[in-house]
């Protein structure tokens, strides 16, 4: 298996490192070329004006449909579930993806940036349901979901800050800030079950 | 977060930290207006430095250089969505007090501006907001650290286009980086001591192989070739302070640094973004500044 990190700004790194640890190979991807053989792609946490006008000035647009469309799996973290979304209330270059609607920094400035325990449920698919520590950055929230949209996690308040629709992943917070990896096997599984079929 | 309470715990070193995560790979520009905001923004800048002038301009002007305004650094935050940054003098616990309950995002505790205090640097810690500080070597870095820098950025001699410091900084960090790897754990107690550092943060340094957080270059970053210099040295990321908005064309030339971060490691396209950038900033011989004129040299 051989998953990409979209590597043309922010935490890509950290991604890198995650999955490395979970023993999978990663690739770099910073044009066109690099999607290929891809079997699933993750979008970091970063500024998402910034990832979304180095993918359009450099053509990744298109091609990271054309895969969407495909069936490869996309997780998007922060910056890379906004880039994912459908609707995110302003003029800036979105995949548009995801049937949802998304608020960026939707808590505030960096010093409401916070760390808390979240319940979600669905991690019981990797075995392993216990709470999950999750890290919002200047983050943003969803604020609407479309009818094949899952929502995986709330806060305590109800806002939505974690959703799936079939083989698109997208997470408001950074599991991977943390050393918990359930997420990152979470969306290997996706990956999995798509090249599967 | 005990007993399953949800509780939310803001300010904590991790979000500090990852603040300069996020900002990795990319450009923080100074600004001094809203539209220079704007145009940093559109052009792929990660953040933006909000500053009455920019370091050349406070080179020329002299006097003593405080803290913007907080009306200016507000006109900025509300002409942004990214994350936006503001200097506080060294040492000026009340001017980052201020800036912290102006609600910016990162506060740079910099040597640009004339130092408040010649023995200490603001304890950082007691902050919500995050700080970034400005080194020439490891022993300067791991102090920074030690009094709760999130972030560290090289220092470069701010103003000048001239990136012989910066480059200078980089090598000095990331050479001493290298040097630790090969030390038994009894020499590394006496460096540690030799260049004034906690022993526990050198011990970490080793540990990861780099910085506990994101190091930037700034100071004198002029071309995308410089940037992308900055980056093949090891650093994460980049400041441009007076090289966008003292050069002929600032939006081509942003944009163009932006890219030249992103793809260092192909010289072609560093070539196609490099092409008719228009007149870069008018730059200074760091050997022609007088002791006094050199800001690298402020910082304890």
């Amino acid at each position: 298996m051989r998953i990409g990190v979209l590597g043309l700004q922010g935490d890509y790194l950290e991604h890198h490192q995650v999955l490395r640890r979970l023993g999978v190979e990663t690739v770099d991807v910073r044009l066109p070329s690099h999607l290929e053989g891809v079997d699933g792609l993750i979008i970091p946490g970063g500024e998402s004006t910034t990832i979304g006008a180095l993918a359009e000035r450099y053509g990744l647009m298109e091609p990271l449909r054309r895969m969407a469309e495909a069936g490869v799996p996309i997780w998007g973290t922060c910056a890379g579930m906004i880039f994912l979304a459908r609707d995110v209330g302003r003029p800036q270059p979105t995949l548009g993806l995801m049937d949802v609607r998304v608020r960026r920094n939707a808590f505030g400035r960096q010093i409401d940036s916070f760390e808390v325990d979240l319940e979600i449920p669905a991690l019981a698919r990797v075995g392993d349901p216990r709470p999950f520590h999750a890290v919002f950055i200047r983050a943003p929230r969803i604020e609407a979901v479309g009818p094949d949209v899952e929502v995986l996690a709330r806060l305590e308040d109800g806002t939505i800050v974690a959703a799936q629709q079939g083989h698109l992943l997208a997470t408001a917070f950074h599991p991977e800030l943390t050393d918990d990896t359930r997420f990152h096997r979470y969306f290997l599984e996706i990956v999995q079950q798509a090249s599967r079929r | 977060m005990m007993n399953g309470e949800v509780q939310r715990a803001y300010g904590t070193v991790t979000v500090k930290r990852g603040l300069a995560q996020m900002l990795k790979g990319g450009v923080i520009m100074d600004v001094i207006n809203a539209e220079q905001a704007q145009i940093a923004e559109e052009a792929g800048a990660v953040a933006v430095m909000a500053l009455e002038r920019v370091p050349a301009d406070i080179r020329a002007h002299g006097g003593v250089a405080r803290m913007a305004d907080p009306e200016k650094i507000l006109e900025i935050m509300e002409a942004v969505t990214i994350p936006v940054m503001a200097k506080c003098r060294i040492g000026h616990y009340m001017e980052a007090k201020i800036l912290e309950a102006l609600g910016v995002d990162f506060i740079d505790e910099s040597e640009v501006l004339t130092p408040a205090d010649e023995q200490y640097h603001v304890n950082k810690w007691e902050f919500k907001v995050p700080f970034v500080c400005g080194a020439r070597d490891l022993g300067e870095a791991l102090r920074r650290i030690a009094e709760g820098a999130a972030m560290i950025r090289s220092k470069g001699e701010a103003g000048t286009g001239n990136v012989v410091e910066a480059v200078r900084h980089a090598r000095a960090i990331m050479g001493a980086i290298r040097r630790i790897q090969g030390m038994g754990e009894e020499e590394l107690v006496a460096y540690a001591k030799e260049i004034g550092a906690p022993y526990e943060l050198v011990l970490e340094t080793r540990r990861l192989g780099r910085l506990p957080v994101v190091l930037f270059a700034a100071g004198g970053i002029a071309t995308p070739a410089d940037a992308a210099l900055m980056m093949w040295l090891g650093m994460d990321g980049v400041f441009v302070g007076s090289g966008i908005f003292k050069s002929e064309n600032p939006y081509k030339r942003a944009r163009a640094i932006v890219e030249a971060v992103t793809y260092w490691q192909e010289p072609e396209i560093l070539a196609m973004v490099s092409r008719n950038l228009g007149e870069p900033m008018y730059g200074i011989d760091v050997r022609q500044l007088t002791e006094a004129q050199r800001l690298a040299l402020r910082g304890w």
